[in-house]
């Protein structure tokens, strides 16, 4: 049908998603866009965070580490390293991560050249986190 | 009859070593299958990529970024994947013989060369005959992006520092199961990327890209070299699993000929023992009857 937007959601891995969606969320590197039918044509940049789609009104979850969004005004591609579906998260996982990040990060000063990555997978670990509990 | 026994030891040991061979092959074969699998799923994650690049390309002078600088190729990087374990036929050597044949290209015309030795094969190979600058190994049993990643992290910024001027990728094209056709392909500078020409001029979407266009070719050109180190991993992992299997299956029926002229051999020494004894008894029987 024409008033229906097209989701691929595609990592190295596998195609994560692909059908017929409503509305669209995804993390762009320039902020948080949601996406509907007849969007203008978008190329993003994605990092990583949370990407939900709306399917007949409700919404999916999941996680997506950094990519690219290619939107035209029938069809949404993303390509990602990873994506995640909130269910499919691996909680103890997470939060074992949080844990290291968090007590790496305490010992560390902040002109150590590792202070942002670790900055930044504590960010992953909290983000992973906060989308589990949305199932 | 020492010489019955020993055939027969023979055959038993053949037998064995014909059921580990065919445990190989079959092994081989359900690995093969995943990886196979793992290749196909890739592939519309690298079209779609590659779309995206060159509808990119089209819009930016890629001239500008570093990873595509052409300099004088005076040190020259080698990235040279093998797998880990051997077993799998002439799949490793024919590897080595090309990277060494591009070794030797290179030095003849005075380029200084190392090497970065991905699988275990190459590395225990090249160990003390070439300048191994970093080494992965034991990686292929279970990997991922994040494999194609770190290797990304190692080759790009040095080569923004200008540490090497060139780097080739040598792997083996997994053509189909019983072809697979070692490669060398640059990886850095990047050549051109192309232009889509499928698609006509007025056909072309017009994107906005968010960040700029430059910002956006800034993160997807590392990825390109991602995307590539990743398939060249997925490719080597299935030609290795397809190698062994060819190589165990004929191993298997390299057995079964052994045993069948063993086998032979064992039923002609027995009949020439029989006939013996049976010589030695009316032979015997004879020489009472005198």
């Amino acid at each position: 049908m024409a008033d229906e937007l097209m989701l691929e959601i595609v990592t190295p891995e596998k195609v994560a998603f692909s059908g017929k969606v409503e509305e669209v969320t995804i993390p762009g590197s320039e902020g948080e866009f949601g996406v509907l039918i007849g969007h203008a044509s978008l190329l993003s940049a994605v990092k990583f965070g949370e990407l939900n789609y709306t399917k007949e009104n409700k919404k999916t979850y999941y996680a997506v580490n950094t990519g690219y969004a290619e939107v035209t005004s029938h069809k949404v591609t993303v390509l990602v390293e990873t994506a995640e579906r909130a269910d499919a998260i691996d909680v103890e996982r997470a939060r074992q991560a949080k844990e290291i990040a968090a007590e790496k990060l305490a010992k560390m000063s902040k002109d150590d050249p590792d202070f942002e990555k670790i900055k930044n997978a504590l960010d992953r670990a909290e983000i992973r986190l906060k989308i589990a509990e949305r199932v | 009859m020492a010489a019955l026994r020993d055939i027969k030891r023979k055959i038993t040991a053949v037998q064995k070593t014909k059921q580990i061979t065919r445990a190989m092959n079959m092994v081989a074969a359900s690995k093969l299958r995943t990886s196979q699998t793992r290749m196909e799923n890739f592939r519309p994650y690298a079209v779609k990529f590659m779309d995206v690049l060159k509808s990119l390309a089209l819009r930016v002078d890629p001239n500008i970024h570093p990873l595509l600088a052409v300099r004088e190729p005076k040190r020259i990087r080698v990235i040279c994947m093998t797998s880990d374990r051997g077993l799998c036929g002439g799949y490793n050597s024919n590897i080595i013989r090309t990277t060494e044949r591009l070794f030797k290209d290179r030095l003849s015309k005075g380029k200084e060369l190392s090497l970065i030795a991905v699988g275990k094969k190459g590395r225990d190979y090249f160990r003390r005959k070439a300048n191994i600058i970093n080494q992965y190994v034991e990686v292929f049993r279970k990997f991922d992006m994040s494999l194609a990643q770190a290797i990304g992290e190692d080759v790009i910024p040095s080569f923004i520092a200008e540490e090497y001027d060139e780097l080739y990728l040598i792997y083996s094209e997994f053509v189909s199961m019983p072809v697979q056709r070692p490669v060398a392909v640059r990886l850095l500078p990047i050549p051109s990327v192309g232009v889509d020409e499928d698609v006509e001029p007025d056909k072309r979407v017009d994107y906005i890209y968010e960040p700029s266009e430059e910002l956006l070719l800034d993160q997807l050109l590392p990825m390109y070299i991602r995307v590539l180190i990743y398939r060249a991993l997925l490719e080597t992992s299935a030609g290795e699993n397809a190698a062994r299997m060819m190589a165990m299956d004929n191993a298997t029926s390299n057995c079964d000929e052994m045993i069948q002229t063993l086998t032979l051999n064992f039923n002609k020494a027995r009949q020439a023992a029989i006939t013996k004894e049976l010589m030695d008894i009316v032979g015997g029987t004879e020489a009472l009857k005198g």
